[in-house]
């Protein structure tokens, strides 16, 4: 059992948990992320590793509550528990030595910034980060980035920050000042986007996967991207890739998939389907 | 053996074999013919001494019985169940040769039910402590026997599990009707018993390396298993629908998504599913497809029924609940609607054509006999390819060309103290030869301790 040692509420559906997992602090790198297992019965969840504390033996888990389960996690106080937690899992974070690194970060996804802009930072390379959300209230991890570097805020009705889009303040930045690296997190079509501004640049542009996935080690095949027209396991190759190869439109598709179900399961939890939950236990239908 | 009806069970995850009565129990063992070279316990990967089992059964002593088959097999509730008995053990009785041989599987299940829920009964004897340690990475069958074996002989064990449940591929592969996950569970509490440790969710390549175990333990044995799913290499693999068989079990299985939303893990349930494959994971596939209310389920093999690698009884039983065979097709892409959801799996037919380095008939495409066979599902269940994942942080392994561990005959590998067995040294076996390598894998672990133990 993984105890909750905080709890705060970061923007109106994200929630960042710090919880103990010693092992898995002490070890992890930027990049990496665990599984999560909330009880008996609940869905293994795939979780970036945001932060972590080794003295305290704690993780920092930023989770977006989207459906049943990922409101079940962000309805946790200290001193409640996880059940199982899972990792360090996938590789760490492809790093440059010096020189300038972009890093642009959409909803939750900058959360996964966090911990590869301290990295970059830490050695020495020049951090600028643009980060991202509808409006103020939406934008997080703004104070953190801050301490590693610049950082230029976006938002979609201009209530904090720029208005408009992270990728028309990246067109700008590339623009004047250029960068060696980029790194971009965040919803699939904020990577399309920025993959396709830096494509004709040729800046490489990192992105953080985040595909279907249940056991993180190779063995299901269902977080499968197709990159460089090659397919590969976003838990065991990745979860970061280049994202000039992705096949983005085929992740997006991919993520569909339970749509169906995933609206089924949060109106069960809504209590809306009482005769649905006594009848599951008859597979066939 | 009593069955389930074939028609109720294909709507249901019950086991599909009942288990004898005690009175057809005991008119079975009586059967056994004692022989005085048992070529049934030859052909045992396990080497269980049945002849003995068998008699004390026989004679109603069925905690001796029990007794006996426990110190020879650490998983016979397993085994009694999911066992090739027909080429291992049965194929060996004389009886065989004139009619029916002993069902030593169902005999072995019977016992080992028996002991499950006789636990009081049976000896609870541990041996001294050694002060030895010893590392298994992954609780499945090869695991589970080794580590069984090993806390026999008074080692110290701690077996380290990727997943959050114990048993591997018994409980993420093996579906609920032919081994409830129930007997698996209780067989690991059996060992953990004996003294056995389980650490779930710790990864062996990730969590820890194995250096890190061989500083820890005085011995390291892997058994973690065959590994990343091999896919058709088709167009059209990643649309909607397509499954690994290892993806489509495990969410069943393990996440148990057949009872979604009660569990909350989903799985497509497909009204038509395409099964790709002949062995005894596609033949798994396929029942459960059923089982989630598949009006047709299609078992793809591009050789014939004679080639199949499943075994018989499994065939048997997917026959009877109604899975469809096409023989002699073989896939060529996965074809998609506009909402790219699966509708369909284009075939060629095959013909058999020389024999390959397999010995068995290689299939050859017969020129324009392409089709389209409509479905919403696809499994794919052609097979596991090594997972580097462990081996990957500890370049110093000695792999063989495909990426499995190569060991020596003690079940060795190139470095000092570690040991391996089961699939990753194989690659995709049985349940029970996996077994066969625990078991002597721990041997030779008790018997590279020992020297320094004396």
């Amino acid at each position: 059992m993984h105890s909750i040692l905080g709890r705060q509420q970061l923007s109106p559906n994200v929630t960042r948990l710090k919880v103990r997992a010693p092992r898995i602090a002490a070890i992890r790198q930027p990049g990496q992320f665990v599984i999560v297992r909330l009880a008996e019965n609940a869905e293994r969840i795939p979780l970036t590793i945001a932060d972590a504390d080794p003295a305290a033996g704690a993780i920092t888990l930023v989770i977006q509550s989207v459906g049943k389960s990922t409101r079940e996690l962000v309805a946790l106080k200290p001193g409640d528990a996880i059940r199982d937690i899972v990792g360090p899992l996938g590789h760490a974070t492809e790093m440059i030595a010096s020189g300038r690194a972009l890093c642009i970060g959409g909803g939750v996804g900058t959360a996964v910034l966090h911990p590869i802009a301290q990295s970059l930072n830490r050695r020495g390379v020049h951090v600028t980060s643009i980060i991202g959300g509808r409006s103020r209230e939406w934008v997080i991890f703004e104070e953190e980035l801050r301490r590693l570097g610049e950082v230029v805020v976006c938002t979609d009705d201009g209530s904090h920050g720029r208005k408009g889009f992270v990728t028309d303040a990246a067109k700008d930045l590339l623009a004047t000042g250029g960068a060696d690296i980029v790194y971009a997190v965040g919803p699939v079509p904020m990577m399309r986007a920025v993959a396709n501004l830096t494509r004709p640049l040729g800046v490489r542009t990192i992105v953080s996967l985040n595909p279907v996935m249940i056991d993180g080690t190779g063995m299901c095949g269902g977080c499968r991207v197709t990159v460089g027209n090659k397919t590969r396991f976003a838990c065991v190759d990745g979860p970061e890739f280049d994202g000039h190869q992705v096949n983005f439109e085929e992740l997006m598709d991919r993520l569909t998939i339970y749509r169906e179900f995933e609206q089924r399961a949060t109106a069960c939890a809504d209590g809306g389907c009482r005769l649905e939950a006594a009848v599951a236990g008859r597979p066939a239908q | 053996m009593p069955e389930q009806d074939s028609a109720a069970r294909a709507a249901n995850f019950d086991e599909v074999n009942l288990g004898f009565t005690d009175e057809l129990a005991l008119l079975e063992a009586s059967r056994c013919l004692q022989c005085k070279d048992p070529r049934c316990m030859q052909d045992c990967p396990v080497c269980v001494n049945i002849p003995k089992f068998l008699e004390l059964l026989s004679h109603g002593r069925i905690a001796e019985a029990a007794q006996s088959l426990l110190d020879d097999n650490a998983l016979p509730g397993v085994t009694g169940r999911v066992c090739p008995q027909e080429t291992q053990c049965e194929a060996g009785c004389v009886r065989a040769a004139r009619g029916r041989p002993v069902g030593i599987g169902h005999l072995e299940r019977y016992v080992a039910d028996w002991a499950r829920t006789h636990r009081d009964q049976l000896s609870a004897a541990k041996t001294p402590a050694t002060g030895r340690r010893v590392a298994v990475v992954g609780s499945g069958p090869a695991g589970l026997t080794a580590a069984g074996e090993l806390v026999r002989h008074g080692h110290g064990v701690t077996i380290y599990e990727a997943l959050h449940k114990p048993g591997g591929v018994l409980v993420y592969g093996i579906p609920e009707f032919r081994l409830p996950k129930k007997i698996v569970a209780q067989e690991v509490e059996r060992l953990q018993e004996l003294g056995v440790k389980i650490e779930c969710n710790a990864v062996i390549g990730r969590t820890w390396t194995v250096p890190e175990l061989r500083g820890q333990f005085d011995a390291v044995f892997l058994a973690n298993g065959a590994g990343l799913p091999v896919f058709m290499d088709v167009p059209g693999e990643n649309l909607k629908g397509v499954y690994s068989a290892n993806e489509y079990l495990t969410r069943i299985n393990l996440m148990a998504a057949y009872q979604f939303p009660r569990s909350s893990t989903p799985v497509l349930h497909g009204q038509r599913v395409a099964v790709v494959g002949g062995g005894n994971v596609a033949m798994d596939s396929a029942r459960t497809a059923r089982r989630l209310g598949a009006a047709e389920v299609m078992i793809v093999y591009r050789r014939t029924r004679n080639e199949l690698p499943a075994r018989a009884e499994e065939v048997h039983h997917a026959e009877q609940e109604g899975v469809h065979f096409e023989f002699l097709t073989a896939p060529v892409e996965v074809i998609g609607n506009d909402k790219r959801w699966v509708t369909g799996l284009k075939c060629l037919h095959m013909k058999l054509g020389t024999p390959d380095a397999s010995g068995r008939a290689r299939p050859e495409p017969v020129p324009g006999s392409e089709f389209v066979m409509p479905c919403d599902v696809v499994v794919v269940a052609i097979g596991t390819r090594a997972n580097p994942l462990l081996t990957a942080t500890c370049p110093e392994l000695k792999l063989n060309k495909h990426g499995y561990l190569v060991v020596d005959e003690n079940g060795m590998t190139n470095l000092p103290g570690v040991f391996a067995g089961g699939d990753i040294v194989r690659g995709a076996a049985t349940v029970i030869l996996a077994m066969g390598d625990g078991k002597r894998a721990a041997g030779a672990i008790n018997n590279y301790l020992k020297p320094a133990a004396s």
